[in-house]
């Protein structure tokens, strides 16, 4: 019988997880539509003018996107828990790593990535001008990659526990605060008219620590949560 | 080489009663030392020239600043040497550890806010090392509150020593980042939480604290590690002639 | 320097000494707890053998 590769074995799984998502469009959708009532909560909070929504608007969509990823956490690895395949996973023989990374791939695909998408409309909502919306896009595309690999270790950590959504946040909101510090920062350099290559290049460079680190943490957590 | 003697170490019984035996060699010189200490800083220390008197809660906001990070730091490394070598011992030390760090960082928030009413006039300042010391709080609690969710104690262990590996790596990063943002708005207050300009007469007494506070550290891990190897314990023959004792 | 300006400690006394009181009592909590903890926990081992089983 052929040995699968870890590389077709990952992709199979980032394949399978995108398919099961998109089962459930509402799931998908539930980060941006928070996402979207989030950003609509401050101007409602403080006030109408843009002028003043847009010296807040990097650290509103910031703390928006956070809150929204870690909605959609908590179910990255339950329903493989809760039926079985990650108990298949473990004794599949490939490196859990990778089937993390791709699990994790796959669920920045479906909720990262729609957030970064519809963005801009709601930047533009805050008072951002137009030529910052490349730089909100970018943040966000970085730092919701990070949340998804800090994410997935809370998650992996946090399996099955009673809870355990409550829990998750509470893990891995310090761990994401300073990708917060430099993605907001980064929307308001941009805003200002500033080039933000500083705070993007140290955001990236973090994705790059993270990638690197996190599936490693999020193999022996689900190690260590499964058996 | 032979590595026997730190295998008997490991060994609950032999780790129980030597706890027991270092608990009040830690304690003692700890006590004198934080008298001395706050004897040193309070009464012959010579006011700051800027802060007056007030700057001598230094004496005991910064050695608990200090413990909230050395007993984070030794507590991930207990958590790995627990999760790599499988040493239960080491992870007793992790679980024993995190209480106190998160007291620590406590109080080190507290008499640092509480500093900074008189110096900048509110109660609180977003100050680099104040909100450094309040993530450290939040990884600390999260901590706990992790061991504290997980039922199995081996499975609570080992996620626990995960946690504190990834919190370990992360500190660094945190420190900077806040650090960072801190120095982005100028014209507000001074970011260097009041640090006088410290003479001798002022720098022994913060000394002395500090190494009294590692050592107080020391003594309360051998008293809590007692407890944990305790509750640990399942081969019940070496309990039945210790405890009868 | 008299005992009434040692604990005004140069108006700064309403700050200072709360400090120290609480840090002291965080110190003395600390042992506290753990004696008792060790207490707890030997009580517990102690009835674990009475009954015969062992520590869970």
């Amino acid at each position: 019988m052929e040995r699968t590769s870890p590389a077709a074995a990952a992709m199979l799984m980032y394949r399978r997880d995108l398919l099961l998502a998109f089962r459930h469009w509402d799931q998908v959708a539930q980060p941006v539509v928070f996402f979207a009532m989030v950003t609509t909560l401050f101007p409602l909070a403080l006030s109408p003018e843009l002028g003043e929504l847009r010296q807040l608007a990097g650290g509103v969509l910031w703390v928006a996107a956070l809150l929204a990823a870690l909605l959609g956490l908590e179910f990255l690895f339950r329903a493989d828990h809760a039926d079985g395949t990650l108990e298949q996973m473990l004794l599949s023989g490939q490196p859990l790593a990778l089937l993390a990374v791709a699990k994790g791939a796959a669920h920045w695909t479906v909720c990262g990535l729609p957030l970064v998408l519809v963005s801009p409309l709601f930047a533009i909502s805050l008072g951002v001008p137009t030529g910052a919306l490349c730089t909100v896009m970018l943040s966000l595309a970085l730092g919701t990659g990070i949340l998804s690999a800090l994410g997935a270790i809370g998650a992996a950590l946090t399996l099955g526990l009673r809870r355990g959504s409550m829990l998750l946040s509470l893990l891995v909101l310090p761990l994401a605060m300073p990708a917060l510090i430099f993605g907001a920062r980064a929307i308001d350099m941009a805003i200002e008219g500033e080039a933000a290559r500083g705070p993007l290049l140290l955001l990236a460079a973090m994705l790059v620590l993270v990638l690197t680190l996190a599936p490693l943490a999020v193999g022996s957590a689900l190690r260590i949560s499964a058996e | 080489m032979n590595w026997t003697w730190l295998h008997k170490f490991a060994s609950p019984p032999h780790a129980y009663r030597l706890a027991g035996r270092l608990a009040p060699w830690f304690g003692w010189p700890a006590f004198l030392l934080i008298v001395a200490g706050l004897y040193g800083g309070l009464v012959l220390a010579p006011a700051d020239y800027q802060q007056g008197d007030g700057f001598r809660i230094l004496y005991v906001h910064a050695p608990s600043a200090w413990m909230s990070m050395f007993i984070y730091a030794t507590m991930s490394v207990a958590a790995a040497i627990g999760l790599i070598w499988r040493i239960k011992l080491a992870h007793a030390v992790a679980a024993a550890s995190a209480p106190v760090g998160a007291w620590f960082t406590f109080v080190a928030l507290t008499t640092g806010a509480v500093w900074g009413k008189p110096m900048w006039g509110t109660w609180w300042v977003w100050d680099a090392r104040l909100t450094s010391e309040l993530i450290l709080l939040f990884l600390y609690v999260g901590l706990i509150a992790l061991r504290a969710s997980i039922d199995d104690r081996d499975r609570a262990d080992r996620a626990s020593a995960v946690l504190a590996i990834v919190g370990v790596v992360n500190l660094p990063i945190i420190h900077y980042s806040v650090y960072w943002w801190n120095t982005l708005h100028q014209g507000a207050t001074i970011t260097k939480l009041g640090k006088p300009s410290i003479t001798g007469e002022m720098l022994w007494p913060l000394l002395t604290m500090i190494v009294a506070f590692t050592l107080y550290y020391g003594g309360v891990l051998m008293l809590r590690l007692r407890a944990e190897i305790l509750r640990r314990e399942r081969d019940a023959s070496w309990l039945q002639k210790e405890l009868a004792a | 320097m008299n005992l009434a300006e040692f604990l005004a400690m140069g108006k700064y006394g309403a700050y200072v000494w709360p400090c120290i009181a609480l840090t002291c009592a965080v110190l003395i909590w600390n042992v506290v707890a753990a004696r008792r903890l060790h207490a707890e926990a030997r009580r517990q081992a102690l009835r674990r053998l009475e009954t015969g089983r062992g520590p869970s």
